[in-house]
């Protein structure tokens, strides 16, 4: 826990959406003249009061560079942004805080694994993706591919949007040198049985590296007990700001791995004739980081840790599971997504309408959603469609809101008949 | 290619529906569903577009929809005609708007026309978000360059 979050030591509270609502000023706006309904958590989600406090605190009590000055403005910094780090530590359940490296998102993390993992590889060599993987955990994995010669290989989906284990297990072999795999699918809101996955991948030496973007806004993983070699996600999703994340990397790999950039703080000593990188965490860590926004992640963090995730949870089961009951009530509206374990995220299409018209005539009605390719095309393809509607809820999300949602569906349905 | 040119000269899109016709029907919508129930409509005027035209050089990138444009300028007048289409209902429908106000003028004449004082006329871009209203200035962008192109 940082010294800026606020104390939490009392019980956990219970879970209550109304009162949890007024933790996030932006939610109590209207859009085109009516209540704002915000339905696209899964591209970003939005900030308690806690947060923008410690960050505003931060800025206006603390701020100096960290680890460096000689003052104590520089050691406030300091102890915030390292507070921070332990924060994420004990959300992960990581072993040590030299197993948490800042980066700017999910999406640098991955590429930062990407290069550092390159000698590791040669031709012949696969890695193993899925169909279901956002674009942030293909690419990088393509460029590594070309620069070392490995193959990229994706694991098949089956129609109800789960990864097909059949697929995955003749896939997986001795060839296979890396998995990487989303934990919980952007586009589809399947939750992928990582833990019995990693367990299969780690018999044959395989490096486990698991997208955690779409999974923390709803569960909180254990490393210790899912036993990836890395995990990463994104802050702005998990209700803190945007510009940082946490990449999750196993002791061993990450001392085994080169910089990813080369700067500040990450040396130990430089010299024209050697230079020498500075330990773990910091080794990756080149340049002044986001301090603030690692304060604030740290407080989004300590912010959810004070309610009952179990509880959080099951409201979260029940705004899907009202969606899932309401989709029959649109004509020709149809999910795309309907595996057993899903987080609470319905993408769909309805006959006749592009994406982009729902989109448009939601956003007319106050209702915000994602339209679009996801950033995952080849999932896209696999159902041939050009994108689809994506409805994604948090945990400040209500029962009322789903109504509205299906209510402006059937609207919008019948504007188009 | 004479059907296609027929669909070019024939199209109403800006000779017997005029921006004015638009403009005054805009002012008796009184919400969203009736502005895009009146939009949704316009799209369904666009002429057919032909279909082996849907080509990677008549695509217009930067629209969250697929769109295709293309044009043919008359020999004989020099008036620059216009074909849009996309999947899009909407896009469609403002497609069509955008004709209304540049099909079948003479470039330089295209050239001095302000789109965007138009649409602020109608209240549109109020009503349209910011990644559509790039579709909107994509499909603009793209009029603008080829009556440049023939005006030069």
């Amino acid at each position: 826990m940082t010294d800026l979050s606020v104390a939490n030591t009392v019980a956990r509270q219970m879970f209550d959406v109304e009162s949890v609502r007024k933790d996030f000023p932006i939610l109590s706006q209207t859009v085109h003249g009516k209540p704002l309904v915000y339905l696209d958590n899964g591209a970003s989600s939005q900030k308690p009061t806690a947060v923008l406090d410690a960050m505003d605190r931060y800025y206006r009590e603390m701020h100096s560079n960290v680890h460096r000055g000689a003052h104590t403005l520089g050691d406030r910094a300091t102890a915030a942004f390292e507070g921070a780090r332990e924060t994420v530590r004990e959300f992960l359940n990581a072993r040590s805080t030299r197993e948490i490296i800042w980066t700017r998102g999910t999406t640098e993390a991955i590429n930062l694994i990407a290069n550092g993992l390159a000698g590791k590889l040669k031709a012949g060599d696969e890695i193993l993706v899925s169909f279901m993987e956002h674009h942030a955990n293909i690419v990088p994995w393509q460029m590594l591919a070309e620069r070392t010669g490995a193959k990229v290989i994706p694991v098949q989906v089956t129609p109800q949007g789960e990864l097909d284990m059949d697929s995955f297990d003749s896939l997986l072999g001795e060839n296979t040198r890396i998995l990487a795999l989303t934990h919980v699918s952007n586009v589809l809101g399947t939750v992928n049985p990582v833990q019995q996955l990693v367990a299969k991948a780690r018999k044959f030496d395989v490096i486990t590296v698991i997208d955690g973007a779409q999974a923390v806004p709803h569960y909180q993983p254990d490393m210790q007990a899912l036993d990836c070699d890395f995990y990463m996600f994104s802050a702005h999703k998990l209700f803190g700001p945007t510009g940082i994340g946490a990449l999750y990397g196993r002791e061993s790999m990450l001392e085994a791995m080169p910089p990813y950039q080369g700067g500040g703080e990450m040396i130990e000593r430089v010299s024209f004739e050697r230079t020498t990188w500075n330990t773990l965490p910091y080794k990756f860590e080149a340049g002044t980081p986001a301090i603030a926004e690692a304060v604030g992640l740290g407080a989004a963090i300590d912010y959810l840790n004070r309610f009952d995730r179990a509880a959080m949870e099951r409201a979260e089961q029940e705004l899907l599971a009202r969606s899932n009951a309401l989709v029959e009530t649109v004509p020709g509206m149809e999910l795309i997504g309907t595996a057993a374990n899903k987080v609470p995220v319905i993408s769909f299409k309805i006959a006749g309408l592009h994406p982009s018209d729902i989109g448009t005539l939601l956003d007319q009605q106050g209702i915000a959603i994602r339209t679009g390719h996801h950033c995952a095309m080849p999932l896209m393809d696999f159902y041939g469609v050009p994108g689809t509607a994506r409805a994604s809820f948090a945990f400040y999300n209500t029962l009322d809101e789903v109504e509205q949602l299906f209510t402006a569906l059937r609207k919008i349905q019948r504007l188009f008949a | 290619m004479t059907a296609a040119l027929e669909t070019f000269i024939n199209n109403p899109l800006g000779k017997s529906v005029t921006i004015k016709d638009v403009i005054e029907d805009f002012e008796f919508l009184d919400d969203w569903e009736e502005r895009y129930a009146y939009i949704i409509d316009m799209g369904k005027q666009l002429p057919d577009f032909p279909d082996d035209e849907r080509r990677e050089e008549n695509y217009v990138h930067g629209c969250q929809s697929q769109v295709w444009l293309i044009h043919h300028v008359d020999d004989a007048t020099g008036k620059l005609y216009l074909l849009i289409d996309s999947d899009a209902m909407i896009v469609r429908g403002l497609a069509a708007i955008i004709l209304i106000a540049l099909n079948g003028r003479e470039p330089r004449e295209l050239l001095t026309t302000d789109i965007d004082e138009l649409f602020e006329q109608l209240d549109l871009f109020r009503h349209i978000s910011p990644t559509r209203g790039n579709g909107l200035r994509a499909m603009v962008g793209k009029i603008r360059d080829i009556a440049a192109a023939q005006a030069a």
